[in-house]
């Protein structure tokens, strides 16, 4: 039996060796179940979030302002509200066909609920970028919102009127939460496969 | 003449927003648009074939 690392990179190298070998962190083929259109809405949802993420470097370096005055910055917003429009929709596309094909057998419950969490945090992803957009549209949303976080007491930590607070959660603090939560998703699909379809019952055939 | 907004000749995306209602039921246009192409789409997904597969004879 090979000696262990004495060192925690060593060990840290020989943990992914064992748990994530190279052939299934980066595979060239997949089972032939795979080939449907139901598989496809995973990468859509990661093609889309790679949108959203890079209309929202281009958007960070003018500032939130900037699609306000001028017709460049309101494209690129546009990018990213769209980006965001589509993220979400096949998100919702990907939960379904995951939820219907029981995604969760075969030791696969932490990616269902990576999955799931992510498409939680999405959303205040998303409504932080609503009281984002330096409008009457975002104060009114802050206005009504407040009441409701209030209510929870999530108001003393979370504060929808502190214009700063909204933004550096926008910006920051949940996209990291959301794809963090992303890589380890897609590395936990790669540790265990994707999901087979459910098997056909053959007394009911 | 051209128009600069090609969709928003289609749609008016700057108007007031239309709603559906029907008793307790009340749901915004867009948001109803956007539910009821998801679930055309998540049908497509599963009846259309994929290209480069073929049906077992």
């Amino acid at each position: 039996m090979e000696a262990e690392s004495p060192t925690w990179t060593g060990r840290v190298r020989e943990a992914g060796m064992t748990v994530l070998p190279p052939e299934r962190l980066l595979p060239d083929t997949q089972p032939a179940y795979v080939a449907s259109w139901t598989y496809v809405f995973g990468v859509l949802t990661l093609s889309a979030f790679a949108v959203v993420l890079l209309s929202g470097f281009v958007i960070a370096l003018a500032g939130p302002a900037w699609w306000h005055t001028s017709s460049t910055g309101h494209f690129v917003n546009s990018l990213h509200l769209w980006g965001t429009e589509l993220f979400f929709f096949f998100m919702v596309v990907h939960l379904w066909g995951k939820f219907f094909m029981a995604a969760w057998r075969g030791h696969r419950a932490r990616t269902w609920i990576t999955g799931a969490v992510s498409f939680l945090i999405s959303i205040a992803t998303a409504f932080t970028g609503y009281l984002s957009q330096q409008n009457f549209d975002s104060q009114w949303i802050g206005g009504q919102a407040k009441d409701g976080l209030n209510a929870s007491g999530a108001g003393a930590f979370f504060n929808v009127l502190n214009y700063g607070q909204m933004l550096l959660w926008h910006v920051l603090l949940l996209p990291l939460a959301v794809g963090g939560l992303i890589v380890l998703h897609v590395l936990l699909v790669r540790r265990s496969g994707v999901v087979p379809p459910l098997p056909v019952d053959e007394a009911k055939k | 003449m051209l128009r600069s907004n090609p969709v928003g000749a289609v749609i008016d995306l700057n108007g007031q927003a239309h709603y559906v209602h029907s008793g307790w039921f009340l749901i915004s246009a867009g948001n109803l648009a956007v539910i009821v192409a998801m679930v055309v789409v998540f049908a497509l997904a599963i009846l259309l074939p994929f290209p480069g597969t073929r049906k077992k004879g």
